[in-house]
């Protein structure tokens, strides 16, 4: 909260040096400047009315998931829990222990950690090899890696999961290497877009001072970098975190499951799906998310913009 | 200093190469030669040439489901892009509160298409109801309209942001030239906003256009392709003729699927790259 008020002030203080710079214009700014302001004045009203519409179904389904099952129903969804129907934190005790939450979450976080990881630090140096060597082998990496990109998963799923299968990389704790193996189109092309724009003369005399390439990669070229190192962990982390079909058809859903297959597979599996334990999932399956935005806001959308940019 | 780097080749490419082509090259060659055979298991495979296509082409489901799917590309591309922009016309404005609304325009999209689907399914579902409509399970319009508010909801703030990049960088300077020489605000925008973030526009419609084509998670959770496959798109459709049924032959039909729809991604992501590359212009 206090970052946005902050870069409201520094917006004003903007707004007033310019008006101070421009003394000429003064009268007729001061004039336009009054319509623009009731403009502006409606156009946030409209906005914020839009913004609660936004938030609203995140907003419902955390006051449905405290409130008895028996209180669900299409007439009385959209209203608040009153004394009678609060659940308390009862659907949530019942939603984590029916799905085993907890050891799907582990699991998504360990394989999102160790996929994103995996992905920047191989990518990074493949990336660098290419940006660096003109050799055949750059150029034919450089375009396997655009074009992998364009390939819908569909077209791979099947003989993926079965060559996976076969090298037994199929367990939560490596199964990285197939996120590494998919996941590398996209990293690899963001890091050499980025690479190939940096001045080579550091790295010429980091040379001459007697580095060996890995040495300079991970002392010169890695802290270079690293603003593409947040943007591309932050887009990678948004897939792995989210992917479902992947690790629903490499995985053994018997053995282990991560948060969107648990959702899916809580969702496919009942008859009559109990609404209130569901939403109570749902809600800490988001809430996590939803904290780590607030907090890193600015690195996740300055990652989007980035990569929209060499996209 | 290339010399040196070259003869580490084995460190710095050979694992990426590894895992590159056991995640996707082995399994892409493999895919298209599967989608000439017969075949249940890995193990008894019949090649048996080009039947499996001719197949898919009669087959109706798939047919219908390029219907659909190609529909609500063209939908949702427009919806999102003609929203997002104008969204972002409106944040760029210096207006009061501007990071909040970017904040909870942007949130949806951490959320994942698994789950987004089924909080929409169960909004969706309770409004249909109260307005005595059928359940989106149950009528393929709402199915599709569903989708469309879903998908908008979601993706909006991704492209906002884009464009607010984009629009950030038109300079004023060009602006108030034309400014000067008595242009209205509509020519402003047609004549020298639009053309100026061309490449967002690009990047945006490129991004909405694959992203709905090849759209998976939020149409199985929102309406599983319900009623009778009549909401189903090309990607669940495959996955259906994958792993719901039951006969030899469906396996390799299904890979035939796959392989023709990997080609009209690529056609369709080139004719829109050339299309809006061409409008773009430097400053």
């Amino acid at each position: 909260m206090e970052k946005i008020d902050e870069n409201i002030t520094e917006d004003t203080i903007e707004d007033v040096v310019i008006a101070l710079q421009k003394p000429s214009l003064e009268q007729k700014a001061l004039k336009k400047s009054k319509n623009t302001a009731m403009v502006n004045n409606i156009i946030t009203a409209v906005l914020g009315i839009v913004a609660l519409f936004y938030v609203y179904p995140i907003f419902m389904i955390i006051i449905n998931s405290l409130k008895q099952e028996s209180a669900i129903s299409t007439n009385t969804a959209f209203n608040l829990p009153t004394a009678a129907t609060f659940a308390g934190l009862a659907n949530y005790v019942h939603g984590v222990t029916q799905m085993d939450f907890l050891s799907s979450f582990g699991y998504s976080l360990f394989i999102t950690i160790s996929s994103v990881v995996l992905i920047i630090l191989c990518c990074s140096m493949c990336a660098w090899y290419i940006s660096r060597v003109d050799s055949v082998l750059s150029k034919v990496m450089y375009y396997l890696c655009i074009f992998s990109m364009v390939v819908p998963f569909q077209m791979v799923m099947f003989t993926l999961a079965k060559t996976a299968d076969t090298l037994k990389l199929n367990t939560p704790f490596n199964i990285c290497i197939i996120y590494l193996g998919f996941g590398a189109g996209l990293a690899v092309f963001m890091f050499t877009g980025f690479m190939k724009s940096m001045p080579i003369e550091v790295e010429e005399a980091a040379m001459i001072d007697g580095y060996s390439p890995l040495q300079m990669f991970f002392k010169v070229v890695m802290p270079i970098t690293k603003p593409t190192t947040i943007s591309t962990a932050i887009l990678e982390t948004m897939w792995v975190w989210n992917d479902y079909l992947l690790p629903t058809l490499v995985l053994d859903i018997k053995k282990y499951r991560t948060i969107p297959m648990d959702i899916q597979y809580f969702r496919g599996s009942y008859g009559s799906v109990q609404m209130a334990p569901m939403m109570a999932c749902i809600v800490i399956t988001i809430i996590p998310v939803i904290l780590l935005y607030l907090f890193c806001q600015k690195y996740i959308i300055e990652g989007v913009v980035a990569g929209a940019v060499k996209g | 200093m290339e010399k040196s780097v070259r003869r580490y080749w084995p460190i710095f490419v050979l694992p990426t190469l590894i895992a590159f082509t056991i995640g996707f090259l082995w399994p892409f060659v493999w895919g298209i030669y599967l989608s000439f055979c017969k075949f249940q298991t890995v193990n008894k495979v019949k090649f048996i040439g080009a039947s499996n296509y001719l197949r898919v082409f009669s087959d109706n489901s798939f047919i219908h489901a390029f219907g659909f799917t190609a529909l609500f590309t063209v939908v949702s591309t427009l919806t999102i892009n003609i929203l997002a922009f104008f969204i972002a016309m409106l944040l760029t404005r210096r207006i009061k509160g501007t990071n909040i609304f970017r904040t909870v325009f942007f949130m949806p999209n951490l959320i994942g298409g698994i789950v987004l689907g089924y909080i929409w399914q169960i909004l969706l579902d309770c409004l249909l109801s109260m307005w005595g409509k059928p359940l989106l399970a149950l009528d393929a319009k709402a199915g599709f309209m569903g989708l469309l508010i879903l998908m908008s909801w979601q993706q909006i703030g991704y492209m906002m942001i884009i464009y607010i990049a984009g629009l950030q960088n038109v300079s004023p300077d060009l602006v108030e030239a034309a400014e000067i020489d008595g242009a209205t605000p509509w020519q402003i925008l047609t004549k020298v906003k639009i053309p100026m973030v061309m490449p967002s526009i690009t990047i945006c419609t490129f991004l909405t256009l694959t992203n709905s084509f090849k759209l998976f998670d939020q149409n199985l959770s929102l309406t599983g392709g319900e009623p009778a496959k009549a909401s189903q798109m090309l990607a669940l459709n495959i996955y259906e003729t994958y792993y719901g049924r039951s006969g030899a032959q469906w396996k390799g039909i299904g890979q035939a699927k796959a392989v023709v729809f990997f080609l009209l991604v690529v056609v369709i992501s080139l004719i829109q790259l050339r299309a809006t590359r061409s409008k773009e212009v430097q400053a």
